[in-house]
């Protein structure tokens, strides 16, 4: 985009508008994913707790969270009084600014990246860590002891779990080689057997572990006691309400789907279908094939947000000092153990064994989701199962 | 390209910002935010050397990991001790602590 | 004016601007958040000038760690709701004499420098060879930050745990969360 526009502008000024434009773009993705996700969020919700979910508005409900928008838009802007007003204010952009720069390095698809970055694994992490910042600013600054109360939980909480989330980006970092996300996808083309995930039995686990800690980090259910409506009121954001406090759920779900989506890109294959035996880029042509490959890169992404919704409401909250025991005495050795794993994996085991242990993952792991599936269908629950759990 | 000299400056800026940081605040913790701005201007230096002149590329970017690193550990530390100092006199004011004995 | 330096000159502002921040806010987690935009302008002024790997580690260790540390520290030595610090005015003249000789001193030398780099000079390393050059020609340095890093741990593990027990002991509070013997 930038050559074409170094034709008819001067060089700064077109460098501003391109990045004018990958910033609304950015922006915009953002407020449609939130507003989507927050519409699936509900649905979900609803499934599992045996309901409809909101169908008023629009077709399924679809314009739900428009209709909540207006609201939150038009409700007064309030600040308790005693509160430290500037902090106040600014917590929930410091929190949003946050999500929203981690995007700035995340490739949708091969070079489709709003400035691409040597060290973007690690510049991504990096972003979503300070997020934590606003929290603790809305926690301290609102005056109020259950609001501060679930700001020092939430920064204990996600400086612990930044440490076994970094060192299980390591893991696949160790294997590709480099931190530039493009280029770790590119590394996954091909069959789904060549994503990270299936490379060998501790990138296996490592998925897994860094999915949890992930959303720990992402302050999601059931690790979310920084707004644990049964301690603590809602925590942090006991005292925000209208266009503030749906800025922290912008940067919720955005963070939730930078998430996701790093890890579709570090361990599931990025953008690679893993099913075709040629990449859309080169057999559809570049602006069609990229399409192809961002939507294939958005579905994986939201794929993952789905089971961090599932996960929400099917596990109860763990108790805060369950919560840092669990990092400190699960993740912590289990990720270090990981990482040395990987490295000797690739040191020492032979090329023969490593290949076939790929397809045993791969091919393991697919016969056990059919499995799954078919048993799911089969145990469809009954009238008389729903009906057992509406009796008094 | 940036002159060097104008990081230079910045650097000497925030430097001069951390001394008056140091001697102005009692809270032991501002002044570990004075020693943290200090630490950033001499970053700044070895990152800007690092980028500017040839030799130098590699050891300013070690240099500049290290005092990160060291700068983190610092912190850690002095919050541990100032923790410990407030638990035994319930002020961070360091003029305070006149004693030894904790 | 190129875009290099407009950029430049609009994150220098913020950097300064936030120092002086630092400096003068009243209670400690004002100062807190100007450190934070100080030292995020820091970090995206090295991605400015070409040293990512230094620029994400900036942002990774003081924002994501030492800041958030700093905060903590604040918010539990307060000994109240939003403190203030009293800085009298004859501590703001001397630190204030002081400070403008360190600058006047610093600013003379680097302007002596002239505009030295008329050339593009090349990029710095990246990661890639940060690493391989801790592992070979700077090997005794990242020892010494390992050790000093482990020394660190068992330092403020030791000092958090001999408050653990004086706490326990002076206002018998509740057992540990984790059922373990006090």
């Amino acid at each position: 985009m930038l050559s074409t526009l170094d034709q008819y502008l001067p060089h700064a000024v077109a460098i501003v508008v391109a990045a004018g434009v990958a910033a609304l773009v950015v922006f915009t993705f953002i407020g449609a994913a939130a507003f989507l996700f927050i519409w699936g969020e509900r649905k979900v919700s609803g499934r599992i707790q045996d309901r409809l979910g909101p169908t008023r508005v629009g077709k399924f409900g679809l314009l739900q969270s428009l209709a909540d928008g207006i609201k939150l838009v038009t409700k007064e802007d309030f600040v308790p009084a005693g509160s430290d007003k500037f902090l106040f204010r600014i917590a929930p952009f410091v929190a949003f600014c946050a999500a929203f720069t981690g995007f700035i390095a995340l490739p949708f698809a091969q070079g489709v990246v709003a400035q691409p970055l040597n060290v973007g694994a690690f510049f991504i992490l990096a972003v979503l860590s300070s997020e934590v910042f606003g929290v603790l600013l809305a926690g301290y600054s609102s005056a109020n002891k259950w609001s501060l109360f679930g700001g020092v939980r939430e920064a204990a909480q996600v400086v612990s779990y930044e440490i076994p989330r970094s060192l299980c980006v390591l893991v696949p970092v160790c294997i590709a080689g480099t931190l530039n996300l493009n280029t770790i996808a590119t590394q996954q083309e091909g069959f789904f057997w060549n994503w990270y995930v299936f490379h060998d039995p501790f990138t296996f686990v490592a998925f897994f572990v860094f999915f949890i800690v992930a959303t720990a980090s992402c302050k999601r259910a059931p690790f979310d006691l920084a707004e644990a409506e049964s301690e603590l009121v809602s925590g942090f954001l006991t005292e925000y309400s209208g266009m503030r406090w749906s800025y922290f759920f912008l940067a919720e779900y955005a963070s939730m789907f930078a998430m996701s989506a790093l890890a579709s890109i570090l361990f599931l294959g990025g953008w690679h279908t893993g099913l075709l035996p040629f990449e859309p880029a080169t057999a559809f042509g570049a602006i069609l094939g990229n399409l192809v490959d961002v939507g294939v890169f958005i579905l994986k992404g939201s794929t993952l947000v789905v089971v961090m919704m599932w996960m929400r409401w099917s596990l109860p909250r763990l108790r805060i000092d369950q919560v840092m025991s669990t990092c400190l005495e699960y993740f912590v050795p289990i990720s270090c153990g990981l990482l040395i794993g990987v490295c000797v994996w690739q040191l020492y085991v032979p090329s023969t064994v490593a290949e076939g242990t790929k397809y045993v993952l791969a091919f393991g792991s697919l016969a056990f989701m059919g499995v799954t599936l078919v048993a799911a269908a089969k145990t469809r629950p009954t009238p008389q199962h729903a009906g057992a759990f509406a009796k008094p | 390209m940036i002159p060097l000299s104008y990081i230079l400056i910045l650097s000497a800026f925030l430097f001069a910002c951390g001394v008056l940081c140091i001697a102005t605040k009692r809270n032991a913790i501002g002044i570990l935010m004075g020693v943290e701005l200090v630490l950033n201007a001499a970053n700044i230096n070895f990152v800007a050397f690092a980028r500017y002149v040839p030799g130098f590329q590699m050891d300013g970017q070690v240099f500049a990991v290290m005092v990160i690193v060291l700068a983190a550990a610092e912190a850690a530390v002095a919050l541990a001790i100032i923790l410990n100092f407030y638990n035994n006199r319930n002020t961070v004011d360091v003029d305070e602590a006149t004693q030894l004995r904790g | 004016m190129t875009l290099d330096l407009a950029l430049f000159v609009v994150l220098a502002s913020v950097i300064a601007a936030s120092a002086i921040g630092v400096v003068v806010s009243h209670t400690i987690v004002r100062s807190a958040v100007f450190l934070l935009f100080t030292l995020i302008g820091v970090a995206f002024l090295y991605f400015l000038i070409g040293a990512e790997f230094l620029g994400a580690a900036q942002l990774i260790v003081y924002v994501g760690g030492t800041l958030v540390l700093l905060v903590f520290g604040g918010m539990l030595t307060s000994g109240g709701p939003f403190q203030t610090l009293k800085v009298r005015r004859l501590e703001w003249l001397f630190g204030g004499l002081v400070a403008l000789a360190i600058f006047a001193a610093l600013a003379q030398v680097s302007l002596a420098l002239g505009q030295r780099p008329t050339t593009d000079a090349p990029l710095p390393p990246g990661a890639g060879p940060l690493g391989v050059a801790f592992l070979t020609s700077h090997l005794l340095p990242f020892e010494i930050v390992s050790v000093h890093l482990l020394v660190v741990l068992v330092g403020a593990a030791y000092l958090a745990r001999t408050r653990k027990r004086a706490a326990l002991g002076s206002e018998d509070s509740a057992s540990p969360p984790n059922g373990g013997t006090p």
